[in-house]
């Protein structure tokens, strides 16, 4: 169970992809899955976002149903099945933001308690500016929770996404150190941010390798 | 008649850090009593003689948020859900209407009548194997009703009432439990076990309890006793009429 986190435009889901690529390669068996994917709640979540329903802790209730369901239905059993799970965001995602947007840090932790602790989490680090920088080049305009616009911080959604995405960044920080996270220079180049990831995951992938080679199909999993 | 002092609201858990804390001159009060049991029945009843008395009256009912009404019925009919995903549903929908419907009319001083509340997700997550501290710690966002009014029923007397009125379901048996393939034994066995657990329930959180094989408008009438006690004990103010009737109560 390999997992990336970071703020929005921090570069994740664009190395996850290259891992996943150099990973399929190699002939590992791979799944990936992403944050707030499931079918489950998509309505509710639109509905939610649409009309401005959510409030901080339907927010994160609703991204524990998608987390739950595709715990259930997409990470548990390729894992079982001895596959290499990828996940874009993982519960430090909820712990990060929801938390910045005003839930009990405690709360959500024991909302999120069924989860079971990745092998490697992968934290790309990046100033705002930047992250910014990437998103607005890419697309025109910020969204609106990506820019904790329902947080009221600031009617500016430039100014808004700075002071909520910073909040967040802080909080990450912290995370970090309590869950072991590593912590990628994000602003580095994209090969050489690949390389460190590569070199990483080849070394947890040690294990692995050894268990299937001993023709053990489920290699042990560290909750 | 025990006059209870006028108290703060306070929250189950954490609650909400995020809500600026404001005065919240209105009651709670919570109808818990397993499936079939009369709760709506009663509650009707209850808001023309709360609003004869004065009162305005706010009510609201389990899985009836418009965030997640439909994902929760869409859900149901998939049978995709875990005792888990069921759980966090209920506390989404519980969450949008305690903050979009309960708390503004707390603060508006109305009473609330909530149909059913977090005792229920206790109850039936007990039953289907949800680890009990998860289930509560998820539901620290809640406020403390004032009164928890438990309608109670021992499964014999709830199985009549049920085939009569609108017979048994798929979810209020526990089919999803795989406790037999009979409609009516499962029902018998997973509603036996809610019982018990609302029971257990009941003594822990301190719920009134009221013996819900009353014919209705006795019932009606046990209910108004303990609301009108509640309030005036709540309020320091006369309390209002209850019906006048010589059923007992039971008190957990």
């Amino acid at each position: 169970m390999i997992c990336v986190e970071g703020i929005d435009g921090s570069g994740k889901s664009t190395q996850l992809l290259l891992l996943e690529r150099w990973l399929r390669s190699r002939g590992y068996p791979v799944h990936f899955t992403e944050w707030n994917s499931s079918r489950l709640v998509r309505r509710s979540m639109q509905r939610g976002k649409k009309k401005n329903l959510l409030t901080p802790t339907t927010f994160s209730l609703l991204h524990a149903v998608d987390f739950a369901d595709r715990l259930t239905y997409q990470i548990l059993p390729p894992l079982k099945a001895g596959m290499i799970v990828l996940a874009d965001r993982y519960v430090y995602t909820a712990f990060a933001r929801d938390v910045a947007r005003g839930v009990h840090p405690e709360w959500v932790r024991a909302v999120y308690s069924p989860a079971l602790r990745p092998d490697l989490t992968l934290y790309f680090r990046v100033p705002i500016d930047i992250s910014l920088e990437r998103l607005l080049s890419g697309r025109a305009k910020l969204k609106y929770h990506e820019a904790g616009m329902d947080v009221g911080l600031s009617t500016d959604p430039v100014e808004s996404f700075r002071m909520f995405q910073s909040r967040v960044l802080e909080i990450y920080d912290q995370l970090t150190l309590e869950f072991g996270m590593h912590p990628i220079d994000a602003t580095a180049e994209i090969p050489h941010q690949q390389r460190i990831i590569r070199t990483m995951v080849q070394e947890i992938l040690r294990d692995y390798d050894r268990d299937r080679a001993n023709g053990n199909g489920v290699p042990s999993q560290s909750r | 008649m025990a006059s209870r002092p006028s108290r703060a609201k306070t929250w189950y858990g954490h609650g909400l850090p995020y809500i600026a804390k404001k005065r919240l001159p209105g009651h709670l009060i919570a109808i818990e009593g397993t499936d079939g049991v009369g709760r709506s029945a009663q509650i009707q009843l209850l808001r023309p003689w709360l609003e004869l008395e004065g009162y305005a009256v706010s009510n609201t009912g389990w899985t009836r948020s418009p965030l997640l009404s439909e994902t929760i019925n869409e859900a149901k009919a998939g049978h995709q859900l875990t005792v888990t995903t069921f759980s966090l549903l209920y506390a989404a929908d519980f969450a949008d209407r305690l903050e979009h419907e309960i708390l503004p009319a707390l603060q508006a001083g109305f009473i609330v009548i909530a149909d059913r509340y977090m005792y229920t997700a206790f109850a039936r997550n007990s039953v289907m194997g949800a680890d009990p501290q998860w289930t509560r710690e998820v539901f620290g966002m809640a406020l403390v009703p004032d009164l928890v009014l438990y309608l109670d029923i021992d499964v014999e007397s709830l199985i009549p009432r049920v085939i009569m009125g609108k017979g048994m379901d798929y979810w209020e048996s526990g089919m999803h439990l795989a406790l037999g393939t009979d409609l009516f034994d499962s029902f018998e066995r997973y509603q036996s076990r809610l019982i018990d657990e609302y029971r257990r329930l009941s003594s822990e959180f301190g719920f009134v309890s009221v013996d819900a094989r009353l014919p209705i408008e006795e019932l009606q009438g046990e209910l108004r006793k303990h609301i009108a006690e509640y309030l005036s004990g709540a309020n320091g103010k006369p309390r209002p009429d209850s019906a006048d009737n010589g059923a007992s109560t039971r008190k957990e």
